[in-house]
């Protein structure tokens, strides 16, 4: 029995984490460039979820693949849009395909363009002013969304058959925690190729370690920033979607917590560390299950936030270790 | 630093009032004593509501401007301490009813000072740990914090707090407070076309006003005393300000302590003006709100506070309060849009505020002067934290 438990919320918080990772992901890109909390990243995820919703729906839309279906002639012979895109599994990955691919654009954009207006005038001002800045960015698009799209949670349309696949013991994994762990898996390892093997890559790093010395040696420090402000969101948006898929409703608030608790998962693997922060994600997500396993789920919350609040006052540096340069 | 612009005056309330300026305090004064009077005679009572709403918030915002305007530490969970003040309140207000009948209809002014102990106490307990995180840090760390004293709130720890349903519990009440009474049978007064009856809320309005005066003036010696200065050489350069001596631990504990002291004070208020308080009073965005009218008015700044709490919190309600009662002519639907949109327009402002206007609408001097740093090397020396110097890391270098 309480082996079976600590199976099941294992393989649940493996699932949570991933998600955390992702979302941690934004934070510690951000931070290593800008050395700045970017607040606002629990909105992105949310945005991500909201758009990943809104593009499904439009998928699934009878009219709109009817006209599509007169331009492209592949699409003729499908008697519905629903039938085409769930129907069967390459409709299905075709689905998925453009939900994430318009999800990760869009909020990538948006992450581009409150860079611009939002954080860009005050990189030269004292560190708290980009702090209280991103704070009113959050703010403005919690509200935003619950102003101009829906004060209540939207049911998040259920497009994929999901059922449990039994390991043994007690212990079961649904097909959607096994393409949420394959996806964040994937991603995780293309960022990490691009960090650490490309030019641009080789540019970001160059960036995080002395911002001055990189623009004098040719680097293009602002792109490289909105690069980082693009990637960041784009992660988070994929969590988003995710997100919405596996609770089933998407809602304004729905970032907060999430937003708080990644940020928790960057910090305890070292901020500005990228694979500290993906370890971070994937302990944050278990501790966290096996805590709502044994704990009461009312005090669920508080472990996380206690984790942060420990960490940052013990080792402000991360578990891992911040890769910071001694100085003699 | 610069030249003589940047002259440290040891005292700031040497200069003397001019005329006009005396004027138009004398006559602010006037209009916070006799206006809810007159609100009250022609019975709007939500206006005298909305007014000692206010008040709370003049005190809140005074109280976090210690810790964010004077000592520079970004408080996002200022909050628990306004929880702590009413919860506190209420519990040992109970306590003392309970024990000594006979004391209470004086039990809120014994549960003044002790829960205003207790927010203080609490600020030393979670300031002691946090002292050497970076500002930044800091921040996440008192939202924390603010976040696991509401949880912990609304699970009903140790049975005492009630849970969700909040106190005071079905079937018992605030008891009436000493005066209030004979207040209300003795205050009448009819003429000029008002019918005036003394009530619940004026009370608490005037003991709100009478706090918010003795905040103006505890805050206003803080500034000008020796403690102030400390603080004011603490966030401009912490290390500067330690290697004259400032000792900047003592220092950050009495900006955390007396901050919080403000919250606890206006909290077992809140919770005696409501005669109800609930952790739904005590969320995240209650302490970004009061982060707000300090980023509005102007870090620092006692005037840039309270001209912060009456644009934030007064007009929105104020706008919705006078449609209800027909006073404007907006429909129902209009006036609540209009209390609804404020969280979005206070988001983008705090966004436009940082980027073009830092030092608020009635800055102070000194803070306007250092939100504009002289060059980078300045802004990275007046940046490092002593933490980071002891430990001799350097920050700004990362690897990805």
């Amino acid at each position: 029995m309480l082996a079976s438990t600590i199976g099941q919320q294992l393989v649940n918080g493996l699932t949570l984490g991933g998600m955390y990772a992702l979302i941690a992901l934004g934070y510690t890109l951000v931070y290593g460039i800008m050395l700045m909390i970017n607040f606002a990243h629990s909105e992105m995820f949310m945005s991500g979820a909201y758009v990943g919703l809104f593009t499904l729906q439009l998928l699934t839309n009878q009219t709109i693949i009817t006209n599509a279906a007169k331009v492209l002639p592949f699409m003729s012979g499908m008697q519905s849009a629903r039938v085409f895109f769930t129907g069967s599994g390459f409709g299905l990955f075709i689905c998925f395909v453009i939900v994430f691919g318009v999800a990760m654009v869009a909020v990538g954009f948006m992450g581009v363009l409150i860079e611009r207006f939002a954080y860009r005038p005050l990189r030269h001002a004292p560190r708290l002013a980009p702090l209280i800045s991103a704070i009113g960015v959050s703010i403005f698009l919690q509200n935003a969304v619950l102003l101009w799209i829906d004060s209540k949670a939207i049911p998040f349309p259920k497009v994929m058959p999901v059922h449990d696949i039994k390991l043994g013991g007690g212990v079961s994994i649904s097909t959607l925690q096994i393409l949420i762990l394959v996806t964040t898996l994937v991603l995780l390892a293309c960022l990490d190729t691009f960090v650490a093997r490309t030019k641009i890559g080789k540019a970001m790093r160059a960036t995080s370690q002395d911002r001055e010395a990189a623009g004098l040696m040719g680097i293009d420090i602002n792109s490289v920033i909105a690069l980082a402000f693009f990637i960041g969101p784009a992660l988070g948006a994929v969590a988003g979607v995710f997100a919405g898929m596996y609770y089933g409703s998407v809602s304004f608030s729905m970032g907060f917590l999430p937003g708080i608790k990644s940020f928790t998962a960057a910090v305890i693997g070292g901020i500005g560390n990228l694979r500290g922060a993906i370890l971070g994600g994937f302990a944050l997500g278990i501790i966290e299950s096996l805590a709502a396993g044994f704990l009461s789920s009312g005090y669920k919350d508080v472990v996380a936030f206690a984790i942060l609040i420990l960490v940052l006052i013990f080792r402000p540096g991360g578990l891992l270790g911040e890769s910071v340069v001694e100085k003699v | 630093m610069g030249g003589s612009k940047m002259d440290i005056r040891t005292s700031v309330s040497t200069t003397k009032m001019s005329r006009t300026k005396m004027a138009l305090l004398a006559l602010a004064g006037l209009a916070v004593v006799f206006v809810p009077v007159v609100f009250q005679g022609m019975g709007q009572i939500f206006m005298v509501r909305i007014m000692a709403v206010i008040g709370l918030y003049v005190m809140l915002a005074l109280g976090l401007n210690i810790v964010v305007g004077y000592a520079g530490l970004l408080d996002l969970g200022y909050i628990a301490f306004y929880a702590m003040g009413a919860y506190v309140g209420i519990l040992s207000a109970e306590v003392i009813s309970h024990v000594w009948p006979a004391l209470a209809p004086f039990s809120y002014f014994i549960s003044l000072p002790i829960a205003a102990l207790a927010a203080a106490a609490t600020g030393i307990a979670l300031g002691t740990p946090v002292l050497r995180l970076r500002g930044d840090y800091l921040a996440i760390v008192t939202l924390g914090f603010g976040e696991i004293v509401r949880i912990v709130i609304t699970n009903d720890a140790g049975g005492l707090t009630n849970g969700a349903a909040g106190l005071p519990r079905a079937g018992q009440m605030i008891t009436s407070p000493f005066g209030l009474q004979w207040l209300i049978d003795n205050a009448r007064f009819t003429g000029f076309g008002l019918d005036f009856a003394f009530s619940n809320n004026l009370y608490w309005y005037f003991i709100i006003v009478l706090l918010c005066c003795l905040t103006v003036f505890v805050v206003r010696r803080l500034d000008d005393s020796r403690l102030g200065r400390s603080w004011v050489a603490m966030r401009e350069d912490e290390v500067a300000a330690a290697s004259v001596g400032i000792n900047i631990t003592v220092a950050k504990l009495w900006a955390f302590s007396l901050g919080a002291l403000w919250g606890g004070v206006a909290g077992v208020t809140f919770a005696n003006f409501q005669q109800f308080v609930s952790p739904e009073s005590f969320t995240f965005m209650e302490s970004v709100f009061i982060v707000c009218i300090i980023v509005l008015g102007g870090m620092g700044s006692i005037p840039g506070a309270i001209l912060g709490a009456i644009i934030i919190q007064g007009v929105p309600e104020l706008i919705r309060g006078l449609a209800n009662s027909g006073i404007v002519k907006l429909t129902a639907e209009q006036a609540s849009l209009i209390g609804n949109y404020r969280f979005l327009v206070f988001g983008l402002l705090m966004v436009v505020m940082m980027a073009n206007r830092p030092q608020g609408f009635l800055p102070s001097k000194r803070r306007a002067m250092e939100l504009a740093p002289e060059d980078e090397k300045v802004l990275a020396e007046e940046n490092q934290s002593l933490y980071d110097v002891e430990h001799q890391t350097e920050t700004s270098d990362h690897d990805l």
